[in-house]
């Protein structure tokens, strides 16, 4: 899932300066389940801002509202509040969300509240960790599961560096080095072939160097025409 | 096999134990006195090579390639180090050609220091490539193409193309050296032909790396990174990954009166190479600016 964390609130506060009526809009995805920004924090972040302003003086008010997914049309029909009754939405969906949101109310401000971080997995009460790069050419058939573009500080192809130490990366102590954890569950595995294997320079272009990236399934998009023409 | 490309080469394949030095390039454009150094201590027929840093633990400093062009003009044979952290395909090959055009022969592929390392840890790293893939490019550009294609999907071809004596670098000393090993091989199939290696300070945790190589057939040139203080030492067994000064050499060290530690720096580094002699085809001093000791280090391990 895609894992975000929560702005500053002096930067959020910041950022709604120029807006009296704001709405915090959560979204019901990737960034409630990692606990930034679902509906339970978009309460909580209204009734911050609140809070913050009655202390400055009157004038601003948030208002909060949370929809299901932030990147799809069909979910913007359960919005209780409507975004263009506002000055601004505060987006705390990751930025795919803000920048959707953005394209469907061209007349309002959709600013982010969250920094989107990375995709990740819940790997203990309250942790996320990087997992995948979404690099576009998966090498995790020959890696023992473990990716080596999103786990390794220097997405390293053919094994470790030189600064892999007691299983740990040289940048910082607490990252486990993921050329030692393919290494060893290659080991485990009996796949240690995968490691000595030469891996030729790969091709970013299907990693944003070619520009930015879209998937179309030919099928739906026949298969809407067909039901649109009916 | 073709005609040595280098001194260096050519030494290493007549069986001589081979030294090479290294130098770091200055943050600033002073670059004078280190050339000036070098001139004076590594340029004595003992040293076959000098390497020049490419921007080492990634703290900002002028380039390898205008360190090598010096000491090319100085008279002496550089190592042309070169990471992949910094540039993309695109300028790691373009500088290949360039320090070609411009004399260097010896090239050693690294990945390099992370940037949260150094001095820029906001900077963008690059790694399009890693260390094994820059010795596939410098392969590619030697058999006179790129590694791009046309239009037409062939090879681009280069008008003149470069040769050089390519090397790597492995940790030995690693807590875990299995997968440094495999690396290695990885290396000598991509086409390395020597190898100079992290610090090295004991010498039978380094016969055990040199009797897991096996059939990897290229020279290996032990490092030694030149011990400056006791203090020293210890920052390095905490900090730097895959390298153990034995208390021993440690105590040497703190045990030596001032006036006497650049002495016991000398009887320490040559009392290793003695012991690597047997182990390897020679060593990779590393004197942080210490060339000085060179000329004692090399006489006092009666090379």
């Amino acid at each position: 899932m895609i894992v975000a964390d929560r702005k500053p609130l002096d930067e959020i506060v910041n950022m709604l300066k120029p807006y009296e009526n704001v709405l915090v809009l959560g979204c019901g995805a990737c960034v409630s389940v990692c606990l930034s920004g679902g509906e339970k924090q978009a309460r909580e972040l209204a009734m911050q801002l609140n809070l913050r302003a009655s202390n400055e003086g009157p004038g601003f008010h948030a208002d909060f509202d949370c929809i299901t997914r932030q990147c799809d049309r069909e979910f913007t029909e359960n919005l209780e509040k409507d975004p263009a009754n506002f000055d601004a939405v505060l987006s705390i969906a990751c930025g795919v969300g803000v920048g959707f949101m953005s394209e469907l109310y061209p007349e309002t401000p959709v600013l982010p509240g969250l920094n989107t971080t990375f995709y990740g997995a819940n790997t203990a009460p309250g942790t996320w960790e990087e997992y995948c790069h979404g690099c576009g050419d998966c090498v995790l058939a020959w890696t023992g599961g473990i990716c080596p573009i999103a786990r390794c500080s220097k997405s390293l192809i053919n094994g470790t560096c030189g600064g892999t130490h007691d299983g740990k990366c040289e940048v910082r102590d607490d990252l486990d080095c993921a050329w030692y954890m393919i290494y060893e569950r290659l080991k485990q595995l009996g796949r240690l072939d995968e490691y000595r294997k030469m891996r030729e320079p790969r091709d970013w272009g299907e990693n944003r160097s070619g520009g930015p990236r879209r998937l179309t399934h030919e099928e739906v998009m026949e298969l809407e025409e067909e039901v649109s023409n009916v | 096999m073709s005609e040595p490309v280098s001194n260096f080469q050519k030494a290493t394949e007549k069986g001589d134990f081979v030294i090479t030095a290294e130098i770091g390039p200055p943050k600033g454009t002073n670059i004078r006195p280190v050339i000036d150094e070098a001139e004076e201590y590594l340029k004595n027929g003992k040293v076959s090579a000098v390497n020049v840093t490419d921007i080492q633990t990634a703290v900002m400093r002028s380039s390898s390639m205008v360190g090598c062009k010096l000491l090319i003009d100085s008279g002496i044979e550089p190592v042309l180090q070169m990471v992949t952290r910094d540039r993309n395909r695109l300028a790691l090959m373009s500088d290949l050609l360039s320090a070609y055009i411009l004399g260097v022969r010896n090239v050693l592929a690294l990945t390099g220091d992370h940037i949260t390392m150094g001095d820029h840890p906001g900077a963008k790293a690059v790694y399009d490539l890693d260390s094994v893939g820059l010795l596939q490019a410098i392969g590619r550009l030697e058999d006179g193409t790129d590694m791009g294609v046309d239009f037409k999907g062939r090879p681009n071809k280069l008008d003149g193309k470069p040769e050089f004596f390519k090397g790597c670098c492995v940790t030995p000393c690693a807590d875990c050296p299995e997968p440094q090993v495999i690396k290695l091989a990885k290396k000598v199939e991509a086409g390395a032909q020597f190898c100079q290696t992290q610090a090295v300070y004991d010498a039978s945790a380094f016969e055990n790396f040199i009797s897991m190589v096996g059939d990897i057939d290229i020279p290996i040139l032990a490092g030694i990174v030149v011990l400056k203080s006791a203090g020293m030492a210890k920052y390095m067994n905490g900090n730097v990954p895959g390298v153990q000064v034995p208390d021993s050499i440690v105590k040497t060290l703190s045990d030596a009166p001032k006036e006497d530690r650049q002495k016991k720096t000398v009887e320490i580094t040559a009392k290793l190479i003695r012991d690597l002699k047997p182990l390897c085809s020679g060593v990779h001093l590393m004197t942080l600016g210490w060339d000085h000791l060179v000329p004692d280090i090399i006489e006092e391990a009666g090379l």
